[in-house]
């Protein structure tokens, strides 16, 4: 058992072992081990050289980043948390995002922005906001959104070996989480391909689609419903879902949510940004424009964050994130029972 | 058989060489700055003339190309400032690094790229130096990071290539050239104080042309000393009209930054005849008077061949063809600029990512597809 933190400090470890132009920056990422703790060891290990406090300054040290990986580094930036990389925007998107495509690919840009996304607890409106929407909009960017400790290992590894601009949208509640990881997930080449989603849990009745931390609310809300089903076997009616575990916003592998569409006729898609413009709404729009359409039995619904800025109290901020209860309701629904 | 004389004169009356006065640059936390006299060589003096005045009529044939609407889009010229991108070439190294902001078809070809390419990139065809992908201000070459459109950007990436290059102990340099109307942006600042703390082999240069777009350095600067700006960073004030002077300061601002010093700030005076782009005529916030005035008192070709002929370094004449190759080589780019085939529509989707397996890309809707190869 691997907790999400470690893993990630296990991937920056043999990754900066492994090929030395990988350097590390971003804001108390040295002698802090790391605002939530995700470089522990590290400075200690591999120095001022390789891993590099910053002064806050979003904007100025992604664009250092960007230019340093324009010649032959491989900087891993880590932004405290995505909101405060709207700093920086800019960088990632016009600096990095398009500087391949503008120079017909004579300049390359292997850089990784990663951090925490999306709500954590009790941190209120500005800090709590889903991103995954908007960066998955840019071409030229790879942006993926990982859940459990292989993917964060083995993603993370893999947005650093990759030539071009990944957005690594990490989950602040997810870091102290332990999943089990195989012995294949344990070794130093361990590799998750970037674009490929994770059949997370085979079934046959409805597919839900989701990513991040509310991946394991879809595999919480299926064993519920699975539950349910034994006992309402007497109506000879189970459930059982396929969820399905995205891990890559862009490019998204809508292949697989098609596959498990044409068996399952139904589609949920559950995330923890705004509802609009996001990612479940790119999903729908996608299966309505390819072949799965016609295996639909209902229009596909979507599970997301409150369509409001996050609040404080616990009792609003629990209603406005997607909840197990929430999943279960959407599913009933979609499957009219 | 009768011999042609080209030139009047044997090129054995010529000096080899002259020494020239240049102006003292104003120094910010400097005890010294660069020298008040330089030598120059015949060679060096030929060498910078042509270049000087092959920028010139790049950039004049580029708005000739523009009011036929060949050219398209944004288009910024440099007309004006050729003794700065002359001048900090010829005193750097092809292995150091130069990055810059629009107004970039004058470096893209000291950088090494043919005019022919940067014609046939402002005219989008398949022959330009970026394919057609990028247009005048995405310009790319070795050691040459365009091109940047968003104003002030550039700057923390040209720190972020200096930290690259101390990194690896390279003793290589970022030239980061930025304009006087950048010189507000809040990540310049950022990026002085992470460079001064890291310090970074960084030469941060503001071409200070006197004008934003249309908004004139008082009226958008509280403070127009730019070369003070970095604050804790020292910083000289150059000539920017004068190659020599250019030069001379970037050789003294590299070797400070070469020396492990940390950064340093050059503020280069200068002047652009063309307004802002080709869509602004240029006289709207400032007097025809002024840029006469310029042209006439100040133009950097013309400094440059007046010292020439009045040291005896050149005779007039062999300026003239001079002046008669490099329109001629123009007007075969421009040709070629005109002629070559627009990129073929597949193209399109291709240069996404590097170093990538092909995939598809989708067009306006969702049966047009196209492919993506790197």
């Amino acid at each position: 058992q691997v907790t999400v933190r470690d893993a990630l400090n296990q991937a920056l470890d043999e990754e900066m072992e492994r090929d030395e132009r990988v350097f590390l920056l971003g804001e108390e990422v040295a002698q802090y081990d790391g605002a939530y703790k995700i470089s522990r060891g590290l400075w200690k290990k591999y120095g001022d050289k390789r891993v590099m406090d910053t002064p806050i300054s979003e904007m100025g040290f992604a664009g250092i980043a960007v230019g340093a990986a324009m010649v032959w580094l491989r900087p891993v930036c880590e932004f405290m948390t995505f909101n405060f990389s709207m700093q920086a925007i800019d960088q990632v998107i016009n600096s990095a995002a398009k500087t391949c495509y503008m120079s017909a690919g004579a300049i390359s840009v292997p850089v990784v922005f990663r951090g925490p996304n999306g709500a954590a607890a009790g941190v209120g409106a500005q800090h709590s906001q889903c991103f995954a929407a908007w960066y998955g909009h840019c071409p030229g960017l790879k942006v993926l959104s990982p859940w459990s400790s292989e993917d964060c290992k083995g993603l993370l590894k893999a947005s650093i070996r990759d030539d071009n601009p990944v957005v690594m949208l990490e989950n602040e509640l997810l870091y102290g989480v332990p999943f089990e990881m195989s012995e294949q997930a344990q070794s130093k080449d361990f590799i998750v391909p970037i674009g490929k989603a994770k059949i997370e849990r085979e079934g046959t009745h409805v597919t839900l689609v989701s990513h991040s931390r509310p991946v394991g609310h879809c595999m919480e809300a299926a064993a519920v419903l699975a539950k349910e089903g034994v006992e309402c076997e007497v109506e000879s009616f189970s459930f059982f879902f396929q969820v399905i575990n995205l891990r890559t916003i862009r490019p998204m592998d809508i292949e697989a949510v098609e596959a498990s569409v044409v068996k399952t006729n139904h589609l949920v898609t559950v995330e923890g940004g705004w509802p609009q413009f996001g990612v479940g709404a790119e999903i729908c729009a996608r299966i309505m424009e390819g072949s799965a359409f016609n295996y639909l039995d209902a229009p596909a619904v979507r599970v997301t964050g409150a369509d409001v800025p996050m609040p404080y109290a616990k009792i609003l901020e629990d209603n406005c994130i997607p909840q197990v209860k929430d999943i279960i309701f959407a599913v009933k629904k979609v499957l009219n029972i | 058989a009768s011999r042609v004389m080209v030139a009047s004169r044997n090129y054995a009356d010529f000096a080899s060489e002259a020494t020239f006065e240049i102006k003292k640059c104003d120094l910010h936390r400097l005890e010294e700055g660069p020298g008040t006299t330089t030598v120059m060589t015949r060679e060096e003096g030929l060498h910078y003339y042509k270049k000087m005045q092959t920028i010139r009529r790049m950039e004049l044939k580029s708005d000739q190309l523009y009011k036929q609407k060949i050219i398209r889009g944004f288009c910024h010229l440099y007309d004006g400032q050729e003794a700065c991108c002359v001048g900090l070439e010829v005193a750097i190294k092809p292995t150091d690094h130069v990055i810059t902001a629009y107004r970039v078809h004058g470096f893209t070809y000291i950088r090494g790229v043919p005019i022919r390419e940067i014609l046939a990139e402002l005219t989008g065809r398949k022959g330009g130096c970026a394919k057609g992908k990028g247009g005048s201000m995405h310009m790319y070459t070795k050691n040459f990071y365009g091109g940047n459109g968003i104003v002030g950007a550039q700057v923390p990436l040209g720190a972020g290539i200096a930290l690259a290059c101390k990194y690896f102990n390279k003793n290589e340099v970022c030239l980061t050239l930025y304009g006087d109307g950048a010189a507000n942006q809040g990540q310049i600042f950022e990026t002085f104080n992470m460079a001064a703390l890291w310090k970074l082999p960084c030469v941060f240069i503001c071409e200070n042309n006197r004008y934003g777009m249309g908004t004139s350095v008082e009226r958008a600067a509280a403070s127009t000393d730019y070369y003070k700006r970095g604050d804790f960073i020292p910083g000289l004030r150059v000539d920017g009209m004068d190659v020599l002077c250019v030069r001379e300061a970037t050789k003294f601002a590299t070797e400070y930054c070469r020396s492990g010093k940390g950064p340093i700030v050059m503020e280069l005076q200068t002047y652009r005849y063309h307004g802002h782009s080709m869509s602004d005529p240029g006289i709207s916030y400032r007097t025809r008077e002024e840029i006469q005035e310029v042209r006439s008192k100040s133009d950097p070709i013309t400094l440059l061949k007046d010292r020439m002929v009045n040291s005896n370094l050149a005779s007039i004449e062999e300026l003239k063809e001079i002046d008669v190759a490099v329109r001629k080589e123009i007007e075969e780019a421009a040709q070629f600029a005109t002629t070559d085939p627009e990129p073929p529509v597949e193209d399109l989707g291709n240069h996404i990512f590097f170093n990538e397996p092909p995939f598809e890309v989708r067009g306006p809707n969702q049966w047009i597809r196209y492919k993506s190869v790197s």
